[in-house]
């Protein structure tokens, strides 16, 4: 069967090295799925759980953030920010940034630059607790 | 100098000599990890390099701001200082190169604007009375991504947003343990894309300038944590052979002081022995 190399990358190392069926990724246009023999393709990606669909049926969940994802027919990388595997999440460190990030938000109504970086922040925290769950 | 003077002196060198011998392992150690860090980001800007100059290369209509030269009427400024001295040449360099540099280029401070990360450079500008736009002091030794992000993307977005029209870099590039480079860089706008004749041309989706738009500021951030990474490296590298050296005069002063100390010893003790045969020379 026809498989696909993939690997996610970010300023502190490669997170993630493998073999894949499958690769689905949320771009800021949509869901991408993507298979082996793919044209190439460069997309944005939103802060969201990319899905590796792995050669014995098993699906890996990685937690990326600000990136985005570089298609070619026999390879997929992903550039993020930063990026997790699921199973490496720490969902008590990612549940107190997002409290952090609420109640930052809560206190700041204003549209300012504070509320923006908050609203990340709590982006980031919710898909990492969703991606961990996923493990 | 009396016995128990030199005797004070070799106790303290050698004290100084333990602090500087353990800071220096310190040093090779925090070096050993820097080195690791600079390679592991290695694939990321590889790879963003490749997509960036396989993007500018394949287009020749996709026109962003960070890839157009404009009018330079202020000129930004990212120094990398580190936050302790005691490393030898390392500050010192880049900030006296720095400072000549903005005063034979600029007439007036309003034509440029500092960013500086490092405790060190902050003083320098400071007792300068030459403004800091924007700093940040404790960096870590093994700097993650999300400690620079903040600092790195306010650079950016200045660039963006007008406030300068041009970003030099200055940082202390690793050559080896005993060599580092002081380095130059012109950040932005991005004209030295190294366009790469990579044969796929991709589809962009949604479309190039979008791309563009989030592809160009992660890229130059990236180029900033990497010119940090490498920056810390260099740090410990000259701290190591500052430390090193610093050793070895102990270890000369030492040998010196012990020589002296024991030729003054055996002349007491020759003095007491003439003392003696003299004193039993007068009874007889």
């Amino acid at each position: 069967m026809k498989t696909i190399q993939v690997s996610v990358v970010t300023p502190d190392g490669p997170v993630f090295e493998g073999n894949a069926k499958m690769v689905s990724a949320k771009a800021k246009s949509g869901e991408l799925g993507i298979l082996p023999g793919h044209i190439p393709l460069v997309a944005p990606l939103t802060i969201s759980a990319v899905r590796v669909h792995d050669v014995d049926g098993k699906t890996q969940y990685v937690a990326v953030s600000g990136g985005f994802i570089e298609v070619r027919p026999e390879k997929v990388t992903i550039l993020a920010e930063s990026a997790e595997v699921a199973g490496d999440i720490e969902v008590d460190r990612a549940r107190a940034s997002k409290e952090r990030a609420e109640k930052r938000l809560a206190d700041n109504k204003q549209d300012n630059v504070d509320s923006v970086r908050a609203e990340f922040a709590l982006k980031r925290a919710i898909n990492r607790i969703d991606v961990a769950a996923k493990r | 100098m009396a016995l128990r003077d030199i005797k004070a002196r070799i106790d303290s060198t050698k004290k100084t000599k333990q602090i500087t011998k353990a800071m220096e392992m310190v040093s090779a150690a925090k070096l050993n990890r820097a080195e690791q860090n600079a390679r592991s980001f290695g694939p990321y800007v590889d790879k963003i390099q490749e997509v960036v100059g396989s993007i500018a290369s394949g287009s020749s209509n996709a026109k962003h701001s960070m890839l157009l030269t404009r009018p330079v009427k202020k000129t930004g400024y990212f120094i990398v200082t580190a936050d302790r001295g005691l490393a030898g040449a390392y500050n010192s360099n880049i900030l006296r190169h720095v400072y000549r540099t903005i005063l034979e280029r600029h007439k007036s401070p309003d034509e440029y604007a500092l960013i500086v990360i490092g405790k060190v450079g902050v003083n320098f500008f400071k007792s300068r009375k030459m403004s800091v736009m924007d700093s940040i002091t404790g960096v870590a030794d093994q700097p993650s991504f999300a400690e620079i992000k903040a600092i790195a993307s306010k650079a950016v977005g200045l660039y963006a947003d007008g406030t300068f029209d041009e970003l030099y870099m200055y940082y202390n590039h690793y050559v080896s343990a005993i060599q580092s480079d002081l380095t130059e860089k012109k950040l932005l706008p991005l004209t030295d894309i190294a366009t790469t004749k990579s044969s796929s041309s991709y589809e962009y989706e949604p479309s190039e300038d979008e791309i563009l738009e989030v592809l160009l500021p992660q890229y130059a951030e990236s180029l900033i944590y990497g010119a940090l990474l490498d920056a810390k490296a260099a740090e410990h590298a000259s701290r190591m052979t500052a430390m090193r050296n610093a050793t070895d005069n102990a270890n000369e002063l030492i040998g010196q002081l012990t020589l002296s100390y024991n030729r003054e010893r055996q002349a007491a003790i020759t003095q007491e022995i003439t003392e003696i045969v003299g004193g039993v020379a007068a009874l007889e």
